[in-house]
């Protein structure tokens, strides 16, 4: 058998994708492993599993035999059930512009990769989701970060700084992943004012809209003259708690959509049908969000208050992260986060993880047990005691 | 009735033990609120005793309670705990039990209306394979209640660390 045809390893992969930094958590999945009694405030995904009636309705198709493919676009009830469900955002959209993917994760690849050419530049407001900035960059695209900090928000004056004509995209995720953070809609008009000013098409990733919960979430694609730049991401996963379904999708004007499908065709083919079949019934089970949403609210109530008594914290406005500074304990993100783990058996994220602006904060989701919790808490408070500056 | 106390009453129902100041903590309120809320819900026999079950026509959140009694056929794959388990997960059903005599199951259901419940009966219960028959009667008032799964066959398979 001939092995690698003479060619050396480091030339068998592509150069693009050698290039790509792997992902700062690695490192942190070893540590973990064979440690008892770990409390993970690590986790980006729902502690709830999926929520019963939904999980029958899948079993039930699956018993009828629904196991083909569907269309390249998805089940015509979701897509229609999506639209109209929408609204509830201030978007008017037409089934025809909902395309389901596999969760929001290849909606964001898709758009990219339909949008950017080598050299085109997409603006990337940091810290944020790990995503971004790998599939701009496999592209050949150029992806220049916003930093953020302290407040961790957007806003004009920010986005003008980049009025060079260069950029093409601006990535926008609210409530934000790992911060917490969400805009009012007038922050956002604003934010739209520079987007219309640097002629820039936005990609909204929205999949923490329901989990809002300081007013109301409202999609930038509502706002006047924004409904032909901005491309909507959301999906099921963290709402209606179906990580493992993979069921998300995308609201695109005309031109990126047709892009984006042809793509998807060739690529993903479409969204597993099992998925697709629970996404129809969790849009009838709007009352199992509103259920879980009021856990969380009071998951971020408690954490707001005890850990803000611990460490400087901005209080979410939505998701189930919560990203303290744990620069004035004198560690870096890193030591934090794998003192606490090996020194208290509490695993979070480092900061650094979402950009280097997210270096001095530490990313924990509260999405445990609310016990679970309040054990970790106390936890982190003895760690910050003990081994902290100060 | 406004919405502070309803969600007092909520964790109350849930912990009967939880502290004033957790659950000040959980709702973002001061203490003394908190403590404010709770005595006046005991003065109006809202609260009723500290494992904090509820009254909750007292506070004109009314539900609909009915007893489905249901007949089913069991194959070689699916025996009473398999059904029983299918049915029970559903959060609207409130307890099943497996009784004597001429029909299977006992379950009671929750719902906010008659409506509700019998639409619940006639889409979810009678719709799967094994159920044969079901018989539902509407509760005019509920004495005592349980309202918890007594099963667990779900764990956290989740990974450590999710970005």
């Amino acid at each position: 058998m001939k092995k690698t045809g003479g060619l050396r390893l480091s030339r068998r992969v592509a150069k693009r994708v050698e290039e790509i930094r792997p992902s700062g958590i690695r490192k942190f999945f070893d540590l973990v492993i064979g440690r008892e009694d770990v409390i993970s405030l690590g986790v980006g995904e729902p502690d709830f599993p999926v929520p019963w009636r939904i999980r029958e309705e899948m079993i039930y198709s699956l018993e009828k035999g629904y196991t083909s493919y569907t269309s390249n676009l998805g089940l015509p009830e979701l897509r229609e059930g999506i639209a109209e469900y929408y609204t509830r955002f201030g978007v008017k959209a037409l089934p025809e512009q909902v395309l389901i993917t596999s969760g929001v994760s290849e909606g964001v690849d898709l758009a990219i990769r339909t949008l950017i050419e080598p050299g085109d530049v997409a603006l990337i407001p940091e810290p944020c989701y790990v995503s971004y900035k790998p599939l701009v960059e496999i592209c050949g695209g150029e992806a220049v970060t916003i930093p953020t900090v302290p407040d961790f928000k957007l806003t004009y004056e920010r986005l003008m700084e980049y009025a060079d004509g260069k950029a093409k995209i601006l990535v926008l995720n609210y409530p934000a992943n790992p911060t917490g953070v969400s805009y009012s809609k007038k922050e956002l008009e604003e934010i739209a004012d520079a987007v219309n000013e640097l002629d820039l098409i936005v990609l909204s990733d929205e999949i923490y809209a329901e989990l809002t919960y300081t007013g109301r979430h409202v999609s930038i694609a509502s706002l006047n003259g924004m409904e032909d730049r901005v491309v909507i991401f959301n999906g099921f996963s963290k709402a209606f708690a179906m990580t493992g379904m993979r069921v998300g999708y995308v609201i695109a004007p005309p031109d990126i959509f047709a892009g984006m499908l042809k793509i998807h065709q060739y690529c993903m083919l479409c969204a597993p049908i099992t998925g697709q079949i629970g996404a129809i019934e969790a849009l009838r089970s709007l009352d199992e969000v509103d259920r879980m949403r009021a856990e969380y609210m009071r998951r971020r109530n408690f954490v707001a208050k005890k850990l803000g008594e611990i460490l400087e914290l901005k209080r979410p406005d939505g998701t189930f992260y919560a990203f303290p500074k744990i620069s004035s304990t004198g560690m870096s993100s890193e030591e934090f986060a794998e003192g606490l783990l090996m020194k208290k058996n509490v695993a979070v994220v480092p900061g650094n993880a979402f950009g280097e602006c997210g270096e001095g904060y530490v990313r924990l989701a509260f999405a445990v047990k609310f016990d679970k919790l309040k054990e970790a808490i106390e936890r982190i408070k003895e760690f910050v005691e003990e081994y902290g500056e100060g | 009735m406004e919405s502070l106390e309803i969600e007092v009453l909520k964790l109350l129902e849930e912990n009967g033990r939880m502290s004033v100041e957790e659950m000040a903590e959980v709702l973002a309120l001061p203490t003394e609120r908190v403590e404010e809320i709770i005595r006046k819900l005991e003065e109006n026999g809202v609260i009723l005793k500290y494992k904090a079950i509820v009254d909750w026509e007292k506070v004109h959140e009314d539900f609909v309670y009915a007893l489905i009694n249901v007949k089913v056929s069991l194959t070689r794959e699916r025996g009473y705990d398999d059904i029983a388990k299918r049915i029970a997960k559903f959060p609207e059903v409130h307890a099943v039990r497996l009784v004597s005599g001429e029909y299977d199951f006992q379950v009671v259901i929750k719902g906010k209306s008659l409506k509700d419940v019998a639409f619940f009966v006639a889409e979810k219960i009678s719709t799967i394979p094994e159920v044969r028959d079901t018989f539902t009667h509407f509760v005019l008032r509920t004495y005592k209640e349980e309202g918890v799964n007594l099963f667990s066959d779900e764990e956290d398979r989740r990974l450590a660390f999710v970005p």
